[in-house]
């Protein structure tokens, strides 16, 4: 039977020690962590963007990935949508009592490599370990800044009238990749969680167009619900076409048996931009030239007509609203 | 393309449309009375494209909605006894009965209430608790109605003990004739529902014609499907030439199902029922019959329906009659919304208001 971590690693004690210094320094050490000081020194200036978000995916290991690389994504991703280059990450970690320290390892190497890959440094981080039942296996905080390079930083407040609205890649991935695996579902053709570190591919498209008006990744309640909120900030409606939404025909399919509309699933690696009409191929060719990005294609435009609406026009050309998720979110997906 | 796609044809949809549009000259109003078409003719943006003489009324099509204040009260009496356990569809769950409460509010106050996907599912969880008594809540239209039978027949011949059903299950043929008796309720043509008319047929639709002389026609649920009944409708009526015209025979045989109708009748009797916003209707409900006595909660555990005045200010009952559209009711996207409905119709994905909420552009 392989090692259990126990309520002593918790303790503050030679057990804490051991465990920062066997596991996490291993997999996420850098020359700021490992002065082991009780705060990270950091010497920055200008602009700051900053996000924290706390992770409790159920379950921990997902086709496609892992609460721990999830933690690095999703903090990555939400300093990225302010036109910032993430810089350092800060980890806090809830474990519960006899979770598998094996898992716990795989855990951590995946976010020292999510981190490496994003280029960003985890420069501070806690462990705290609860009773069995307290907790479930584990649950994950990250915190995050990043240097803004553009000014204004795109803001889900500056979608204008006139503005094209970009789509990075296909929708509901991620979501429907957790719901199968926790049902024990499986399709003909795999369902894989999308989850990735969009700073590059962000990169890229501030380098082509700097100023992007909206920036904003589809997690939780996927693109309708993400939609709504920007349409909300900015004051304007958003019209999107339907035919033009990219979905995965095994998600497509999926989410057709379970009853589920793809529009309202997570999303863990894709990303909404909102750009003035004369810049969007010069940024959906920035997109596409990324790996993250092949798919990237125009869903629709931003109108001045009803505001804080999102109006899907349908294939047979009708219109109907795109609400906001109603009644109870999809439990824990990250 | 496939046969499946090609009912969503958009090209084919525009020609459609497009001849509704030249031939629909007289202001139409028709009804569906099936929650899926409710939905499908928002969700599509049909109704968006309808010509300004084709009026859409959302009707009585869906079992939740129908469901009596009184039924509520019922099923919540149930509830509440310690040796019950229900088990019932999950969008029941939030249907409010006297006082706002609901089988939510029940079940946080301890009611053991667990939400099945099937009947066969409440007759092993009755399997499972052989000390409790199980209810199953029947609440359906003819499409339910089958399995419901199916599963008390197989309850009997497993000789279970503690499986009920309280039957609610309501038939759809006596709420249209209940629309049409309704002088204040102006309705021209029926959109007929596919998956009922899959098990009761034709046939008993045949007095809107005959007795009303109404165009329906019994339809699916894809765009084609829906536009070339419109059609249909739109062209007996300019011919004066009503009649029950079946256009979804890829699902509903002329006759229906006769297995499925076997069972219903074997197990069900028709009873006088109450329907919510309209009353009572004469012979428009489904009780279990006196061989299957041994399984109606009704009678097993004494419960009687008990008269409930209706929720204070919700128009659901007009609505569903198709007298006023959702949002002529005061209550209508202010304190009722589908995450905080106050009458049945906001409470189901299916029911005319949650889906005028929903999807509606111009609201």
């Amino acid at each position: 039977m392989s090692e259990r971590l126990l309520l002593d690693h918790g303790s503050g004690g030679k057990a804490s020690q051991r465990l920062v210094a066997e596991m996490f320094m291993r997999h996420l050490d850098n020359e700021i962590l490992g002065r082991l000081d009780d705060a990270a020194f950091l010497n920055v200036s200008g602009p700051i963007a900053m996000s924290t978000d706390s992770f409790t995916v159920d379950p921990i290991f997902f086709p496609g990935g892992d609460i721990g690389c999830l933690a690095v994504h999703g903090t990555v991703n939400d300093v990225s949508m302010l036109g910032a280059k993430p810089l350092y990450l800060t980890c806090g970690f809830i474990l519960e009592e006899g979770l598998d320290l094996g898992d716990l390892e795989r855990v951590v190497a995946s976010m020292g490599r999510a981190a490496r890959e994003a280029g960003v440094l985890v420069v501070a981080g806690d462990t705290k370990v609860v009773p069995r039942g307290a907790a479930d296996k584990m649950f994950i905080n990250t915190t995050g800044i990043g240097a803004v390079v553009v000014d204004p930083a795109p803001s889900g407040h500056r979608a204008r009238p006139g503005d094209a609205i970009l789509l990075s890649g296909t929708m509901g991935d991620h979501g429907l990749a957790i719901l199968s695996t926790r049902q024990g579902l499986s399709f003909e053709s795999p369902v894989v969680s999308d989850c990735a570190s969009l700073c590059h591919i962000v990169g890229r498209v501030l380098d082509a167009v700097p100023d992007v008006h909206v920036l904003r990744d589809p997690t939780r309640g996927g693109l309708a619900t993400t939609l709504n909120e920007i349409a909300g900030q900015s004051g304007v409606g958003c019209f999107i076409e339907e035919s033009l939404i990219p979905v995965d025909p095994a998600v497509a399919g999926g989410c057709a048996v379970l009853g589920l509309d793809p529009l309202y699933l997570a999303n863990e690696g894709k990303f909404i931009c909102i750009v003035p009409e004369e810049d969007a191929e010069a940024a959906l060719a920035a997109m596409r030239a990324d790996p993250l990005g092949r798919g990237a294609c125009r869903i629709g435009e931003v109108r001045a007509d009803h505001p804080g609406k999102v109006v899907m026009i349908t294939p047979l050309g009708g219109q109907r609203l795109l609400g906001m998720l109603e009644g109870e979110q999809l439990p824990r997906i990250c | 393309m496939s046969s499946f796609e090609a009912f969503k044809d958009p090209a084919l949809c525009r020609r459609l449309l497009e001849q509704l549009r030249e031939e629909a000259a007289t202001p139409i109003r028709f009804m569906e009375v099936c929650g899926t078409h409710t939905v499908a003719i928002f969700q599509s943006g049909l109704r968006s494209l309808l010509p300004d003489t084709i009026v859409h009324l959302t009707g009585p099509g869906c079992p939740v909605c129908v469901t009596h204040e009184s039924e509520v009260a019922a099923f919540l009496e149930l509830a509440a006894r310690d040796d019950v356990i229900v088990a019932t569809f999950g969008d029941l769950m939030r249907v409010p009965g006297p006082k706002g409460r609901n089988l939510k509010t029940a079940s946080a106050e301890g009611a053991a209430v667990e939400v099945v996907y099937s009947p066969f599912d409440a007759l092993a969880l009755a399997k499972d608790n052989p000390d409790r008594t199980v209810v199953f809540l029947g609440i359906g239209f003819e499409t339910t109605a089958p399995t419901v039978a199916a599963t008390i027949r197989l309850a009997r011949e497993q000789g279970l003990g503690n499986f009920l059903v309280m039957s609610f299950h309501k038939l759809v043929p006596p709420a249209l004739r209940a629309l049409l008796a309704d002088p204040e309720a102006r309705i021209d043509a029926f959109l007929l529902p596919g998956h009922v008319s899959a098990v009761i047929g034709a046939a008993p639709y045949q007095f809107l014609a005959d007795e009303y002389r109404i165009p329906s026609v019994i339809t699916g649920f894809e765009p084609v499907d829906i536009l070339q009944a419109l059609l249909h409708i739109v062209r007996m009526r300019r011919d004066d030439a009503p009649a029950v015209v079946n256009e979804y025979t890829r699902v509903v045989p002329q006759n229906g199902n006769p297995k499925a109708l076997a069972v219903m009748s074997e197990v069900f009797v028709p009873v006088d029922a109450l329907w919510r916003g309209i009353g009572v209707l004469p012979q428009s409900g489904l009780a279990l019959s006196e061989a299957y006595a041994a399984f109606d909660a009704f009678k097993v555990l004494r419960i009687d329906l008990k008269d409930h005045p209706p929720l204070p200010g919700c128009r659901c009952g007009e609505v569903l009659k198709g007298k006023i559209p959702p949002d002529r009711c005061p209550l209508f996207a202010k304190a009722c919304t589908p995450a905080n409905p106050v009458g049945p119709c906001m409470v189901s994905t299916e029911g005319g208001c949650a889906a005028y909420y929903k999807y509606r552009v111009d609201a």
